[in-house]
């Protein structure tokens, strides 16, 4: 990969560019007082159906994900299809539970889960459970979106050694750094946009383009092993991969929108209608998800991976290597500079919400809650601009300093401790019945088991659940939150019974809908 | 509370169209077969993607039928 693309990168940096000239020109889009919290955090909850849209389709569906599920249809085949089950049921989530949500946020102020949690059970030891969760979960995530990066840049055939090979990340990240301080959630909202549009037009020329190159769907289907072709039908007393299938694609979705930057997306639409349409219009990204996964057949179809040219890419990035791969063998050189441009601004949207996200949190529900009680709008909204830098440039030394695997492997026990906060925030939006050391006890339950068995299984994300002489292998995330569930019903009638009924909660149930 | 709110963010027989979604995605069995294919795209993935738009179909009649 010596030979750098010029053509390509060429586009490649002229779009980086604008981008960049964006998020910093964005703090001045819907102005407002970027001293306070909810400006510079929620974009001051302005954002209507349309940049709704974009935002939460720029920040769920990333770069790592456009990379990472074709990379895994072309590894495993059938079961990275989970990718589309998962991200359709996650809209009636978000048409029920999360616009409640939204209300209640709304009209309480509150800017996070770690509020929510606080301001409905009273309870700041369970709120911080909520907050350091979110924040763990969040920055091998945010690790990931590096990688995004760092795979097309290394495509690009920009190389060098040690840290010199690094230099362009380090410039992707200062800017990414840089606009998120200065303009908060208006950056990557104005750059989802753009992100959105180039994705669209890269998967679209993808779809059409290169199965008229390999001679049609069919061609393509017929070159992938029967194996891979669809999941493997389960064995007698077991529910083998359709059991994996659907606990993966259903503990997913359970978990999606309870990772901070997913509700950060959401708390800043400016209405619960703008919530409501966009359940019925982000399936247009669920839809574009399903058929870049297609990708990873075409590399199968094109033998991409057999080719000379690109052995040196497979051997440094793995699996993560066939779209990039694929794009450069099927394009000319000014396309790939765009599509690999829609990857890279994919990956900065999420990057910066993950971030600020995490900054809100932190700020909230751990500064404010535990160190200073009593700051000024101008000292919170100061606080969450560094601990964005900061969560950020954690991630940055973790891709630099540790191998990509641990950042995956993390981001894999991310999804399994996140779920874990689902019956404080999800049921909490719905009932006050469960007793707050109940909740705090079922968590802790869940954290620990889902820990051990993905250590137990060696970090794969399904656990193979024996019950008699029946084996059910699903998603650890869905059997830990499932147990986290019993321990919390179980020990709510006990806490309440020793302790007394606790039912402290500021929220009014005329909060949870439009007055 | 006026009278006219009782029904707000309580429940709607409109809502089981999201139980029909949860159904047919997470049931494997129904759809993890080759045939009948089209335009050479084995029915697991187009019909999960086809899936995808009655969904949002489905989401779309009960944004209409419901209440905020």
């Amino acid at each position: 990969m010596a030979d750098v693309n010029w053509i390509a990168l060429g586009v490649f940096l002229a779009l980086f560019g604008f981008v960049s000239w964006l998020g910093f020109a964005a703090a001045r889009w819907r102005k407002g007082d970027l001293d306070q919290l909810h400006e510079w955090g929620l974009g001051g909850r302005r954002f209507g159906t349309v940049v709704t849209w974009f935002l939460v389709g720029g920040d769920l569906y990333t770069a790592y994900t456009f990379i990472a599920i074709p990379a895994l249809a072309f590894g495993a085949g059938a079961i990275a299809f989970f990718a589309v089950p998962y991200t359709v049921i996650i809209y009636p989530l978000l048409f029920l539970v999360f616009r409640r949500i939204w209300y209640v946020c709304h009209r309480r102020g509150y800017i996070t889960a770690g509020d929510f949690v606080r301001g409905r059970f009273g309870n700041r030891w369970l709120a911080l459970a909520i907050t350091v969760t979110g924040i763990v979960a969040t920055m091998p995530y945010i690790a990931l979106q590096l990688v995004g990066i760092q795979v097309v840049i290394g495509a690009l055939g920009v190389s060098g050694t040690g840290l010199l090979g690094e230099l362009p990340l380090l410039i992707a990240f200062l800017v990414l750094a840089a606009f998120t301080y200065s303009s908060g959630l208006r950056a990557p909202a104005s750059i989802a946009i753009v992100k959105d549009v180039l994705i669209y037009i890269t998967a679209i020329a993808a779809i059409i383009v290169i199965p008229t190159e390999l001679g049609g769907f069919g061609k393509i289907f017929a070159a992938v092993p029967a194996q891979k072709l669809l999941l493997a039908v389960p064995g007698e007393h077991t529910t083998g991969a359709y059991g994996s299938y659907a606990t993966l694609a259903l503990g997913s979705a359970l978990a999606l929108f309870l990772y901070p930057h997913s509700l950060t997306a959401i708390l800043s639409a400016s209405s619960g209608s703008a919530i409501r349409r966009n359940a019925a219009l982000l399936p247009g990204y669920t839809f574009m998800l399903g058929l870049l996964a297609l990708l990873g057949f075409f590399v199968i179809a094109a033998g991409v991976h057999e080719l000379p040219a690109y052995a040196e890419g497979f051997k440094k990035f793995g699996n993560n290597f066939a779209v990039p791969a694929l794009l450069l063998q099927s394009f000319p050189s000014w396309f790939v500079g765009i599509a690999f441009a829609a990857i890279g601004i994919g990956a900065l949207v999420p990057a910066a919400i993950m971030s600020i996200a995490a900054a809100n949190l932190y700020t909230r529900n751990i500064h404010r809650e535990f160190i200073n009680r009593n700051p000024t709008d101008r000292e919170e909204a100061q606080n969450a601009k560094w601990v964005s830098l900061l969560v950020k440039f954690g991630a940055l030394l973790f891709i630099l300093f540790v191998p990509t695997k641990y950042a995956i492997q993390l981001q894999l026990l991310g999804g399994i401790w996140i779920i874990q906060t689902l019956p404080a925030v999800m049921l909490g939006a719905y009932t006050r019945w469960f007793n707050a050391w109940a909740l705090l006890a079922g968590w802790a339950v869940g954290t620990l088991l889902g820990t051990w068995m993905a250590i137990a299984t060696n970090l794969q994300n399904t656990y193979p659940l024996i019950i008699g002489s029946y084996s059910f292998p699903g998603y650890t995330a869905v059997y830990t939150v499932a147990l986290n569930l019993v321990v919390a019903a179980l020990l709510t009638p006990i806490f309440n019974g020793i302790a007394g009924r606790d039912l402290a909660d500021e929220t009014l149930a005329s909060d949870y809908y439009p007055s | 509370m006026s009278e006219t709110k009782f029904k707000r963010g309580g429940w709607s027989w409109w809502y089981l169209l999201f139980a029909v979604q949860f159904l047919i995605a997470l049931w494997p069995p129904f759809y993890n077969k080759v045939e009948p294919a089209l335009f050479g795209i084995p029915f697991f993935y187009w019909f999960q993607l086809a899936w995808v738009l009655v969904c949002a179909v489905l989401t779309a009649a009960v944004y209409w039928a419901t209440d905020d």
